[in-house]
């Protein structure tokens, strides 16, 4: 058993170290919604009228409507620069390293996964005490309820960027899969607008924003700001989270893969 | 006793075959050399051995463990050293071996001080504060080398360890491996180069997918150089 607990903690730490060591990264994850929210969101707050819906009880700002959406974005991006980082390993061969312990591999990868989640909500935390920064703040239970949310929707995301990284061969090839899984996963979301607005202008772009599973997760976290449950995003984002698990851990078995075919 | 077994082993990518009906057997304690050109299948056989690609066909023990019915105990007891270099260059020589020893389930006293016994072995432990990047390819190499003793394997793997070394560095890896193997461990040593090949080793020659032959070093160059031998073997059918 312990041998389970000392191999988290050291993927962890490695994963944490390597954060250290690039501080570019954070910066850049930090900027990337600040724009967001203090440039972007200041523009949109006269074109866009919103109005009261759950789980908020008054008029809000277009501010304080995004800032769930840019949580999410944080935990997007940083899934899927995980499994980046992941296709990097394999091409340097470090993830060999991984995958010959004698621990089971679903294991390995499983706390793989935690490290960088963990990684992720700290920098949600950042992004969220600089948005408090600019006034833009939350009950100050959400802060704490927030957490297991942010958990389930990070663990989501880095499932989705393990699965990812199984199927991509090469670095050179990431790019593309950028492009077509963040941009759709995120402007196709409740992350930037209501889906009652998507279903004013397109009811097919409306459903395939309530399928996303990235709308569940932007949801999940935007009630558990405000201090409340939303178990049908909960469940959602579960549900996304097992298949995106169980297709990864597939996509990895060594009789399936060629995980070190190089050389 | 076998330290080391893989009998009837096929791969291919695709159409082309990369390992077609391979067997060898090394016993403990036996240094035996992987000899083969490029392109041969060495790394192949590798990654099947290390269960990084799991063969359609044959079956590979490891120190008494089948690897594809008891997985975890055959790679417990396995040491490797890939042809590329694993280290995570930006963390420090004690930072890569302390990561390693936990994917090993080694922690604490226990690791502190196998790995203090890891480097004093490879006349590494002055360089445990330094950062994998600031170091040699021959230090790295020894780096490499003592992580895959942490966990006192019986089974040594290494592939074409001494690429990109210079000769010195090349002379003091080979026979540091050969020690290895007078101290009891099962040395695979994956390499292109005949004089890495001691004449008491055991040798695979390995060809164009196919075991060509496997014997003691001495027997198969016979009356002329083991180069010239292996010239012969590989070369005259290209």
């Amino acid at each position: 058993m312990t041998a389970y607990i000392t191999s988290m903690r050291a993927i962890v730490l490695r994963e944490a170290l390597r954060f250290i060591h690039q501080r570019e990264r954070f910066i850049a994850a930090l900027v990337r919604p600040l724009v967001w929210l203090l440039v972007f969101a200041a523009g949109f707050r006269a074109a866009l009228g919103l109005s009261i819906i759950p789980p908020y009880q008054t008029y809000i700002t277009y501010e304080t409507y995004i800032v769930p959406g840019l949580c999410g974005m944080i935990l997007l991006f940083n899934g899927m620069q995980s499994s980046l980082s992941l296709v990097y390993d394999r091409e340097m061969g470090s993830m060999k390293l991984l995958l010959t312990s004698p621990l089971p591999r679903g294991w390995l990868l499983f706390c793989r996964l935690v490290g960088s989640t963990a990684i992720s909500v700290l920098q949600v935390y950042a992004f969220l005490a600089i948005a408090a920064l600019f006034d833009i703040r939350m009950p100050a239970w959400g802060y704490v309820t927030a957490l297991p949310a942010l958990l389930v929707a990070g663990l989501m995301l880095g499932a989705l960027g393990l699965l990812l990284s199984s199927f991509i061969k090469q670095l050179e090839n990431f790019a593309g899969v950028m492009n077509f899984v963040i941009f759709p996963m995120f402007f196709l979301s409740s992350a930037l607008y209501p889906l009652w607005k998507m279903a004013e202008s397109s009811e097919l772009l409306h459903d395939i924003c309530a399928v996303n599973p990235f709308t569940h997760a932007v949801e999940l976290i935007r009630f558990a700001l405000y201090v409340e449950l939303n178990p049908s995003a909960l469940g959602w984002t579960l549900l996304a989270t097992a298949i995106f698990a169980v297709a990864a851990l597939v996509g990895y078995d060594p009789a399936r893969t060629r995980i070190g075919r190089r050389g | 006793m076998i330290g080391l077994e893989a009998a009837g082993l096929s791969y291919s990518y695709g159409r082309k075959k990369a390992l077609e009906d391979v067997s060898l057997s090394v016993s403990p304690g036996a240094f035996c050399a992987l000899l083969g050109p490029n392109g041969a299948g060495k790394s192949t056989l590798f990654n099947l051995l290390t269960r990084l690609f799991v063969a359609s066909e044959g079956r590979i023990v490891i120190a008494g463990h089948d690897l594809r019915n008891n997985p975890r105990a055959a790679l417990a007891e396995l040491g490797i050293v890939f042809q590329q270099t694993t280290l995570d260059l930006d963390l420090t020589v004690q930072q890569n071996l302390n990561y390693f020893a936990a994917l090993h389930g080694l922690s604490g006293r226990t690791a502190r001080a196998r790995i203090d016994a890891a480097l004093d072995q490879l006349d590494m432990r002055e360089r445990a504060g330094e950062k994998a990047r600031a170091l040699n390819g021959g230090h790295r190499r020894r780096t490499e080398i003592a992580r895959a003793l942490l966990h006192d394997p019986s089974v040594l793997l290494l592939d074409e360890p001494t690429v990109g070394l210079d000769a010195a560095a090349r002379a003091s890896i080979t026979d540091y491996a050969h020690t290895l193997a007078d101290q009891g461990k099962t040395v695979l040593w994956a390499t292109h180069l005949t004089d890495e090949v001691q004449p008491d080793d055991d040798l695979v020659i390995l060809h164009r997918a196919k075991v060509l032959a496997q014997e003691k070093a001495r027997d198969i160059a016979g009356d002329v150089s083991l180069k010239d031998r292996f010239l012969s073997m590989t070369g005259a059918e290209a």
